[in-house]
This record gives structure tokens, C-alpha cells and sequence, in this order.
């Protein structure tokens, strides 16, 4: 335990206007949600002296909701949360397979939506899932609030383009219509308590002669933010799924993502390890039930 | 019913069970500093200077360096060429240079943010080969720590002539402990100058003899006690002999009581791994598979000081050939030295690493010559009566034969390989599915005439109540050393199991019964039990007049026995078995007294659209001479065998610099419940004369054979073969990938 | 001030917001049987229940916590007197060197109370954020398994 409780700076507000205050003021101040990326950083002693700002206390966005259109997600509802949530696991399975898929149990229990787009891991589980449903994050600060379609989230690795004071107050999914193919898969450094080396998620829908209306597909681990498969997305509209097809996608793939080396895998893994999946769901070999 | 031979519920679990147990960071140290250590960043250099930054509360601490070792600043093992603290030079990446001391743990790491090393860097040698090669020497006059030979028979001639002769290098890389309890210990000096260590560790007698020199203190100065220890695994055998000086040094200097505790970072970083080793084979054999000829030539990384690495060396050649009889036998082995943390002790010290390559070269020989490798291993295993290459006969207790039909049986392999090679052939399929098996014996105990030099004592006291302590500096560190022996002296006294109890091993209070390593605690020191049990026994009919039968009577022969003393002592010496011998210059005769025997079997598949591997069945039979207690015994083999599948498919230490790049349990990886499937373990029985009730050792071998059994599976699963763990799907994706190109140009 | 219960016992707790639960736990209130073992929220050694949901107390300030229901192994049972779930990790043999076991048995103990599957893949799946590096997980999952299944 290299961090210091001592040299710290903690704010506690009870409601969203003390948030939404508080963070105006206190611009520099780190938001705390479940807590699980910001205090392993603060026992690493990365986060010694800083001002924490935590949100755990706003019960009001800790809600999910349900309408016609869409679900409303609260910034502060749990993992946990969401793999037991019935209408979620129905209307989008594909987060609730997300959610199923981050860290442990106990990782699962506290960590929260809000604090996993917040803290813009180029390795964020939930992100592909977020991405094809076309999410849109709700923020606010003391001056109001907007809304951005979640491709706008992220600057960067670690970096999100939140103005300082703004607050994720919720996450709003679309309800898309039913696809005739989905996919989740995660492949993690191992079977739990894992980083992703790569993560896809993908909804396809297709007309009645076979070809292509739509598809969507999202790769995280990939780039330093989450991408969509803008290319090959564009490329299969209005195809047919044959052979050469499939494998002009995998090729287009490439333009979309920039994978690295490090000390979880290799760029040329990721790269295969993404081609043969959506390879394996564009062919109908792999789609999450 | 008697008590060995039966799972006898552990003597440390309901502590242990109710957070009662104390390991060394719950043991409350009143006035205790908190210590942390600066330590190098740079691989190899030298230390021009300190900057300590004036904002930080400096007079609040206390700060020790090697001016400050009253002795001598060595930390003794093998040599004495590792220093407690670097004094000018630094020669690996986290090389401890300076102690810091505060009251307060938060303030104490803070004082690593606020000092700088200035170092001027030397030019590191990071790898085996440059070291081998001399690129630069950086330890005595060659860079190596130790050459071991062993000859047996002409393998140059036979090598010559042979009909077949395959040829093979295999790398097994580093590989962290992992221990769930970071290492950690505290020191204070009494008020009669006696300085007392208490910690998580291995080997009291290990600590104590080291810190005597350091602090040029007499034996009976010194008092080391073990706390209750998370895990070892070879990883508190040697490291905790510097963080016991360490937290004593600075205890010497504050006047006050110290306490160190690593926390994860730290404990990776800088603490001790598994060797690396590259591993050549060339072999000759008959056109059906028999060895003629094995040429072996083996070179392991020790790091930047010696530890242990000539015995992890010995080990590892005495392994090299695996179980098997070869006329014509050849090996070098040669440890050296590189700018990186020093390797030392991991279960299996040496054996895993010879073992794999030793193991894969079945299947590499197996695909050459088209035969089944479980024929060819039949066919060449030991047997009673076998010669090995150090000119070892086995004289009885060797089961390969019984262990290889044992996983042969039990994994289905003809059907469950027929089975995956037509799975293979439809690609329609998901995955690709192999069986693999390795075959690999264990020597018990020290190696060599290792026990001969340890004269190892152990014993039992009873007390006027008739209550019976085992007397030991073995720890429990997991491993059901505590239960074992109590059963061990239970059964030879003939009382109940819960009537011995086991006294903490204490310097101040336990003879020296040898380090907790190398399979040696049940068959060694449960053998020396065993004799002074037997002694007591004798002691107890002696005073009472006949045998005592019944708790009264005993009660009763004990009071007599003890008559005014409050406890009496029975200590038994280490005495080498009749007719064993062993040359440790030349490397002939008797390595081993015994050996156990062990089989593993993996059933796995590769996924083929991103090359993960799962892990469908692992099966291990094994003989351990006899299971004094089947529960532990069959928990150390399921415990070892997913430490040896961790080694073999996730665990990778990544370097940089000299500098490991992943010191986390986030970033190195070891299984979850969820990455292991039941591990299926039959426990085979074929006693050894010499061991207590025909007790031989456990605690290593399961960590031998799930390495090679991994990669022939995914062999058999791919037709890739991979002679390098760990075999990551990065690995597989790779070796696909070359394959396929190979195939394209064809 | 903080006010909490832990084990069922009322604290105030009055020191630096930011300091994490495990530190209060064994530093301020003395109870060490939950470890740390990495400090990051992996190995899962520093299991509790918080308002009955498990969470790594290496990863909790103490702010978060004011009104909140903490319990530690040490709610469990004693050394004379084992629970269910500790009496069938004695008798299969689920704790070896006993670090990770505080922490195993509050994942298997939340579990339990979810009423989660009891089959090796539910039970493995509980106790996928708890490393262990001794058992190989075998006679944990057996204990485990024996508890929930067992007669009450």
C-alpha cells in the first residue's frame, strides 16, 4: 500500500447538485464511483495529494430504467447490477454478457457503468457492447447538461473529452431491433479476473434474400479507443455473405484498428485473434445465443 | 484406527479458518518502524550518489546503508558473493541499496517517492548466451557459477553409429512463486543484545545462519521464528536469509523493533524466480526406439549472484535424462551469470526445466520414428535393476511403469487420441483436440551427500501430563508438514492423532531438522520423528516397567519418565541409509536414496478462431511411497500439478531492461478456478524401505510433468510443436502461422 | 464520523476518509483475518461482504462506507466452534497455507447467500475473483460444494 489517506483531499456529496457543484469547483478532482480502477492507482501511490470527489452517495443515479425506446442506465449502477437485470439480458444481451465478463464477483459488485466509461481503458469490457448499441452518455455540470453519442466519448488512452466539472449522470441504449445474429466475446489474459487482449461485440441484420442490411461491430483492446468496424460495416451493406466477402471485411478490419505489443499479448495476436472472429460471425459459425 | 494412512483434519486449519492464524504483518509489534528499501533502477552500474529531496521529514526517519553492517555485508547461502546491501555498484535491476524506517507505513513508502539513486550505467548482460559468451564478464573470471558433468558409458561413439539420432532445443522461461502472502518480516534486539527475527519464511536455520556473520553475532544471539507462512514454494528458502538482515539492520540502527512486509509490486520485482533454462538433446536410437545414446547440454540463468543456483543446477542434471535407462549417457550443465534479480528456489529446483525438455524430446522422436510415444516410453523406463547415468541402480520402489499404465488407462489414450484425430479432420469443428502424457521421476530429498552435511536433528518432547510436541525446524507453509508428522509420531507411539501437538519452529526451541525443501520433510525428518518416537517408547516401558496401554497408563509413564524434570527430549540424528554412496565431485553413484514416480495426462483443446487453450481433463498418478496423510497429500498434488499448468500456458515474466515489466498479479497470470478443470489424481503406493512407513517425497514432483504434458497435447491437438513454455495463444497463432506459410511455399 | 457495523457490532470510525477497509479492519479494530494479498483487487485475500455483496476491502475507502453493514471471516465462527461452510473446508481439506482462505470462504459465504448454483461450474464462477496458489482449487471447491449441498 504505497498510497496515503492522509495527503488526500475527499469530498463526499449527498446529492447531484453538490456533485455537479463540487466538480465545478474542484475541476482537478478525480471522480470516484465503485473505486475499482482509481484505488488500485491510489495504492500503487499514483494518486498521493490528489483531490477524490466521490460519487458512491448519489443514489438517484444508481437506477436503470426501462421505456419503450430504450434503457436508462445510471452512471453508478454495478456490473453486478446489470447481469441480473431481466429486461436488460432480453433487450441487450450483449452488455449483460459484457458485464458478466469484467473482472470477479467482487469486481463486479462495485464496480459501476459511470466510473468503467470514466476511466477509458483501451481494454473496457463493456465498450464494444456500448458501441453497437449506439449508446449515448449523459453528462452534466453545474452549466447543464448534453449528451454524446458514445464514438464521442474517448480522446484518448486513459482520456475522455468530458469538459472539467462534467459528470457521466447516465447511459442511454437504444432499443435496436431484433438482429438476426449477435455476438459477445471477450478474449482475457485467462477465464476470470481478466484484461481483454481483445473484445468484439456485433449485431448483424440481414434482409430476406440474405444480404447485408446492417451490420455493427466493435473491437476494443484494439486501438487506443474502442472502434467500430467503419469500413467493413460500410463495405457488407446490401452483400451477400460469400466467401470473398467475408474476407474483404476481415481485410478492412485492419484499417480500423491499430493494435500494439505489451506485456498481455502481441499486435499481430490481436489482429489474427479479431479477423478470425468476425470471419467466424460474418460466416454464422460464432454468435452469442 | 492408525493414524497414517488416514486424512486427518489438518492441525493449522481451524485457525487458519477463522482469521486466527497470524502471518507476519497480524503479529502487532509495539514501537515498530515500518521499513521499505530504495532499490536500483538500473541493471548494472555504479552508485555515485544520494539525493534525498530536503521536503520531506527526513529526521523522522531512520536511514541505514552498508557503512552501516557491523559484520560482514554478505548474505550467506552458497557463497557469500550477494551483498545485503549494494556497496558502490549495482549489478541487477532492484538491487536493495538503502533502508528507510518510519513510524508510520503510509510515510514510510512515501520516502521512496522523495530519494533518487544517481547511478552511471555499465553496460548489462542480460542474457544467457551473451553471459555464456562472455560478451562482458560480470561475475569471476567466466561468468559461470557452476559446470556439472555426468558421463556414463561413450555417447560421442554411440551417437556416431547410431541409426536414428534426433535432435532438440527446448527453453523454459522464468516463473514467479506467487505466493498469495508476500514476503515479510520483523526484528527487534532484546535487552541481552540477542536479536530476535520473526518472519514468513522457509528455513529458520537458513535465516539464523546467515544473520550470525552480517552482524558478527554468536549463534546463541541470534533467535529466528517462523510466523505462520502464506505459501513458499521454494520463494521463502533463500530470500527471506536478506529481508530478515534487512529488517534487523535497520532495527540495529532505529534501537527500535522493525517490521519490512513486501507489497506485490516490490515482492515480483525484486524476489526470487524459477531459473530459465535452454536445454539441448541429441539422441540416438534403434530404428524401434531404443536409446542408444543421450547427449545432453543444459544452461540455466542464475542471475546476478550465486543463491542457489549450483544446486538448482545438480538437480536439474540429475533430471535431464527423465526416467528412462540410456547405455551411453553425456551431460553439461552450466548455471551462469546475468545482470537480472538472482533465480533461486522453486518447487521442483531444476527438475521441471531439464524435465520438459527431456519430455517434449519423446515427441519429437515419436513423430520421427511415426511411433506412439507412450510405446517408446514404455519401452525405455526404468525398471528395478536399471542403471542410471550417474551409474545408480534402483534397487526397488520404481513404479514409471505402474504410473504410465496407471495415466495410460485412465486418460482412454488410444480411443481419446482416435477419437481427436478424426474430431481434427471435420473443420467444421470449433476446436482442435490432443492428448498428451509425460512420464518423470523425482529424487527425494537433499541430493547427494546433501543430507550427510545437514545432520539433521528432529525429535519429540513429552511433559509430566503425558502431552507429546513434535520437535522440528520444519515449517508448515501450506504444505501439511505439521499434521503429517504429528501422525508420523502418533502412529509410532501408538496414540491418538490429537494427543501430539507440534511445537512453532523457534531457534530458541526446535533442534535443526534441516530446511523445508527439496521433498524432504516427510522422508527425512518424519523418518528422524519416527526413530524418536520409537526412542520414547522404549523410554516409557522402561519407566513404567511394561508398555503403557491406554491414556491413564501412558499418563502415568509419563509422570515416571519425566520424574522431576517438567519435559524430557528425544532427538534422533540423521544417519545416511546402509550401502548409499555418492561421489559429488564426479557425479556417480547414489543421487538420490529414492524417487518418486509421477504421469500426467492432459486432454486439452485449441480454439480455432483465437488459439485458446482449454484445459478438459488432467489426470496425474503418482507414487509417493506412501500418502501418511491421502488429503494433503492429494492437495499437494493437485495444488503443484495447476502450478505446473500455470508455468506451462499463462505465466510469463516480461523483461526490459533487466527489469521485470508485469510485477503484478493483474498482469502476470496465474489460474483461476475457472482456468483448471478437476484435477483427477491417483495416488500410487510403492514403499521405500528407508522412509517412515515407506514414505517417500511429495511436495516437488507435481510440478514436473504438466509442462511436457501440455505441449504434446496441443502437439497432438495441432500438429505445431512448441518446445518453448509458456505457450501462450500468441505462441500458437505464431507457429500457425509459420506453418502455414512453410506449407504455402511447398 | 463514519458510523458502520462490523460483525454486527457498531463502530465510529473518526480517521482519514480516504484510508482504505482493510486498514481499518486490521489497523484500527485489530481484525487481521482478512489479508492483503496484491492490493489491486485481483487476488481476492481481502474478501468481505458489504451489505452482504462480496468486495476486495483493498479497494473500499472508509468514506464510502457510513451506515454501510460490514462482515469479516471473523463473523463467520471460532476455532471451537466452525460454521458450516469452515467445518467442510476442515474436513476436505480446503485450506493449505491458509492466506487466501478468509477471503475464499466470504466469496463462497456471499454465494451461499444468493442462493448460486452449486454445481463446480457455479461454484468456480463464485470464486473465480479468489486466486489460490496451493490447492489447485480442488478441495475448495470440493468444500464448498460439500457446504451447500450438506443438511443444514
Amino acid at each position: 500500500m504505497r498510497g496515503d489517506a492522509g495527503s488526500m483531499t475527499y469530498l463526499r456529496p449527498r446529492d447531484p447538485e453538490e456533485a455537479l457543484r463540487l466538480a465545478g469547483e474542484c475541476p482537478d478532482a478525480l471522480a470516484l464511483a465503485g473505486g475499482t480502477d482509481i484505488m488500485v492507482a491510489w495504492n500503487a501511490g499514483r494518486l498521493n495529494g490528489r483531490s477524490i470527489l466521490d460519487l458512491s452517495g448519489l443514489d438517484d443515479w444508481r437506477r436503470v430504467s426501462t421505456t419503450r425506446d430504450g434503457i436508462d442506465i445510471g452512471a453508478l449502477v454495478t456490473h453486478a447490477q446489470l447481469i441480473r437485470h431481466r429486461e436488460l439480458a432480453a433487450g441487450w444481451p450483449l452488455l449483460a454478457a459484457a458485464c458478466a465478463t469484467v473482472g470477479g464477483p467482487q469486481i463486479q459488485a462495485r464496480g459501476t457503468l459511470g466510473g468503467n466509461i470514466a476511466n477509458a481503458s483501451p481494454a473496457g469490457d463493456t465498450f464494444p457492447a456500448l458501441a453497437v448499441y449506439e449508446a449515448r452518455v449523459r453528462v452534466r455540470s453545474s452549466r447543464g447538461g448534453r449528451e454524446l453519442p458514445f464514438a464521442e466519448v474517448f480522446a484518448g488512452v486513459k482520456r475522455t473529452h468530458l469538459a472539467p466539472g462534467e459528470l457521466i449522470v447516465s447511459v442511454h441504449l437504444p432499443r435496436p431491433p431484433e438482429p438476426d445474429r449477435q455476438l459477445f466475446r471477450k478474449v482475457g489474459t485467462r477465464a476470470a479476473q481478466a484484461i481483454s487482449k481483445a473484445v468484439a461485440a456485433g449485431l448483424l441484420w440481414t434482409d430476406s434474400g440474405g444480404s447485408v442490411r446492417e451490420l455493427r461491430f466493435a473491437l476494443g483492446s484494439m486501438a487506443p479507443t474502442v472502434r467500430r468496424l467503419r469500413r467493413a460495416e460500410e463495405f457488407l451493406r446490401g452483400r451477400r455473405l460469400d466467401k470473398g466477402v467475408v474476407s474483404e471485411a476481415a481485410r478492412l478490419l485492419e484499417e480500423d484498428v491499430s493494435p500494439i505489443s505489451d506485456v498481455r499479448s502481441t499486435a499481430a495476436y490481436r489482429l489474427r485473434a479479431s479477423q478470425n472472429i468476425l470471419r467466424g460471425f460474418l460466416e454464422g459459425r460464432l454468435e452469442t445465443p | 484406527m492408525r493414524p497414517v494412512g488416514e486424512s486427518a483434519p489438518r492441525k493449522d486449519g481451524p485457525d487458519k479458518l477463522c482469521g486466527a492464524a497470524r502471518y507476519i504483518d497480524d503479529h502487532p509489534i509495539p514501537g515498530a518502524l515500518f521499513g521499505v528499501t530504495v532499490r536500483s533502477r538500473s541493471a548494472s552500474g555504479r552508485i555515485k550518489g544520494v539525493r534525498f529531496d530536503p521536503s520531506f521529514p527526513w529526521a523522522e526517519c531512520v536511514v541505514a546503508d552498508a557503512r552501516d553492517i557491523p559484520g560482514k555485508n554478505a548474505v550467506h547461502l552458497l557463497g557469500d558473493d550477494q551483498p545485503l546491501l549494494a556497496d558502490g555498484v549495482v549489478r541487477h535491476a532492484f538491487e536493495p541499496v538503502l533502508l528507510v524506517g518510519h513510524p508510520d507505513r503510509a510515510t514510510a513508502w512515501r520516502a521512496l517517492e522523495n530519494v533518487t539513486l544517481e547511478i552511471e550505467p555499465i553496460e548489462p548482460v542480460l542474457t544467457m548466451e551473451d553471459s555464456v559468451s562472455r560478451k562482458r564478464v560480470i561475475w569471476g573470471d567466466d561468468n559461470v557459477f557452476k559446470t556439472i558433468t555426468i558421463k556414463k558409458g561413450d555417447a560421442a561413439a554411440a551417437l556416431a553409429q547410431a541409426p536414428v539420432v534426433v535432435e532438440g532445443v527446448y527453453r523454459v522461461p522464468h516463473q514467479e512463486q506467487a505466493y498469495i502472502e508476500n514476503q515479510g518480516m520483523s526484528a527487534w534486539f532484546e535487552e541481552d543484545g540477542t536479536l530476535v527475527v520473526m518472519g514468513s519464511l522457509q528455513c529458520p536455520y537458513y535465516v539464523h545462519k546467515a544473520l550470525q556473520p552480517i552482524f558478527a553475532l554468536p549463534a546463541e544471539k541470534v533467535r529466528v521464528i517462523h510466523a505462520v507462512t502464506g505459501g513458499g514454494f521454494g520463494g521463502k528458502e533463500e530470500y527471506p536469509n536478506m529481508l530478515g538482515g534487512h529488517a534487523a539492520l535497520l532495527a540495529l540502527k532505529a534501537k527500535r523493533p522493525v517490521k519490512m512486509i513486501y507489497d506485490r509490486t516490490e515482492d515480483m520485482q525484486a524476489t526470487t524466480k524459477r531459473h530459465p533454462a535452454v536445454v539441448r538433446h541429441r539422441t540416438g536410437l534403434t530404428k524401434d526406439g531404443r536409446l542408444l545414446a543421450q547427449e545432453i547440454d543444459i544452461l540455466m540463468d542464475g542471475g546476478a549472484y550465486m543463491t542457489l543456483s549450483p544446486v538448482v543446477l545438480s538437480r536439474g542434471i540429475l533430471h535431464a535424462t527423465g526416467p528412462y535407462e540410456c547405455p551411453n549417457v553425456s551431460v553439461l550443465a552450466r548455471s551462469v551469470a546475468t545482470n537480472t534479480p538472482p533465480n533461486g528456489a522453486f518447487r521442483g529446483f531444476g527438475a521441471p526445466q531439464t524435465l520438459f525438455a527431456a519430455e517434449m524430446h519423446w515427441e519429437k522422436i515419436a513423430s520421427v520414428l511415426g511411433k506412439d510415444p507412450v510405446d517408446l516410453r514404455r519401452r525405455n523406463a526404468v525398471k528395478v535393476g536399471s542403471v542410471l547415468a550417474t551409474g545408480q541402480v534402483l534397487k526397488e520402489s520404481v513404479s514409471a511403469g505402474k504410473v504410465l499404465e496407471t495415466a495410460v488407462k485412465r486418460s482412454n489414450w488410444t480411443a481419446a487420441r482416435r477419437a481427436h484425430a478424426r474430431w481434427n479432420k471435420d473443420p467444421g469443428k470449433p476446436t482442435w483436440r490432443g492428448l498428451g502424457l509425460s512420464l518423470v521421476h523425482h529424487g527425494a530429498g537433499f541430493t547427494g551427500n546433501g543430507e550427510v552435511y545437514l545432520k539433521s536433528r528432529a525429535g519429540l518432547a513429552i511433559d509430566r501430563a503425558g502431552r507429546v510436541t513434535v520437535l522440528a525446524g520444519s515449517t508448515e507453509m501450506g504444505q501439511g508438514a505439521s499434521s503429517t508428522l504429528a501422525q508420523i509420531a502418533a502412529d509410532a507411539l501408538g496414540v491418538p492423532y490429537g494427543s501430539v501437538s507440534v511445537e512453532r519452529p523457534d531457534t530458541a526451541r526446535v533442534p535443526d531438522s534441516g530446511p523445508t525443501v527439496a521433498s524432504r520433510t516427510t522422508m527425512v525428518v518424519g523418518g528422524l520423528v519416527r526413530r524418536a518416537a520409537s526412542d520414547l517408547r522404549t523410554a516409557l516401558a522402561k519407566a513404567a516397567g511394561r508398555a503403557p496401554s491406554g491414556a491413564p497408563a501412558f499418563r502415568r509413564a509419563a509422570r515416571k519418565l519425566c520424574g522431576a524434570a517438567s519435559e524430557r527430549r528425544f532427538l534422533a540424528e540423521y544417519e545416511r541409509p546402509a550401502g548409499l554412496t555418492f561421489d559429488d565431485v564426479n557425479y556417480v553413484g547414489d543421487a538420490y536414496g529414492s524417487y518418486g514416480f509421477a504421469a500426467c495426462a492432459v486432454e486439452l483443446e485449441v480454439d480455432r478462431t483465437t488459439f485458446e487453450v482449454r484445459l478438459l481433463r488432467v489426470f496425474t498418478a503418482q507414487d509417493v511411497g506412501k500418502a501418511v496423510n491421502p488429503r494433503v497429500v492429494e492437495g499437494q498434488i493437485a495444488g503443484g500439478t495447476v502450478q505446473g499448468l500455470g508455468w506451462a500456458l499463462l505465466e510469463q515474466c516480461v523483461y526490459k531492461d533487466g527489469a521485470l515489466q508485469n510485477p503484478r498479479l493483474t498482469d502476470y497470470v496465474i489460474p483461476t478456478a475457472l482456468d483448471v478443470p478437476d484435477i483427477e489424481v491417483a495416488i500410487v503406493e510403492d514403499p521405500y524401505s528407508c522412509g517412515p512407513f515407506g514414505a517417500k517425497g511429495v511436495g516437488e514432483m507435481p510440478m514436473d510433468p504438466p509442462g511436457p504434458a501440455v505441449a504434446a497435447a496441443v502437439f497432438n491437438a495441432t500438429g505445431l510443436f512448441l518446445p518453448t513454455l509458456p505457450i501462450l495463444p500468441e505462441r500458437i497463432q505464431e507457429a500457425a502461422d509459420e506453418e502455414a506459410a512453410r506449407r504455402a511455399l511447398k | 464520523m463514519i458510523r458502520l457495523s462490523v460483525n454486527g457490532r457498531r463502530r465510529a470510525y473518526a480517521g482519514p476518509p480516504f484510508a482504505r477497509l482493510i486498514d481499518a479492519l486490521r489497523e484500527d479494530w485489530g481484525l487481521t483475518g482478512t489479508k492483503e494479498g496484491c492490493g489491486e483487487g485481483e487476488c481476492g485475500a481481502c474478501t468481505v461482504l458489504i451489505d452482504g455483496e462480496p468486495a476486495n476491502a483493498c479497494l473500499v475507502p472508509m468514506g464510502q462506507l457510513d451506515g454501510a453493514r460490514v462482515e469479516t471471516v471473523e463473523a463467520l465462527g471460532t476455532p471451537e466452534r466452525l460454521n458450516r461452510l469452515q467445518r467442510a473446508f476442515a474436513e476436505k481439506g480446503g485450506a493449505q497455507c491458509g492466506i487466501c482462505t478468509p477471503g475464499m470462504l466470504m466469496a463462497a459465504e456471499a454465494h451461499r447467500r444468493a442462493k448460486g448454483r452449486k454445481d463446480r461450474e457455479g461454484i468456480c464462477r463464485a470464486l473465480s475473483g479468489n486466486l489460490c496458489r496451493c490447492t489447485g482449487y480442488k478441495h475448495i471447491i470440493e468444500s464448498v460444494s460439500a457446504a451447500l449441498k450438506g443438511k443444514k
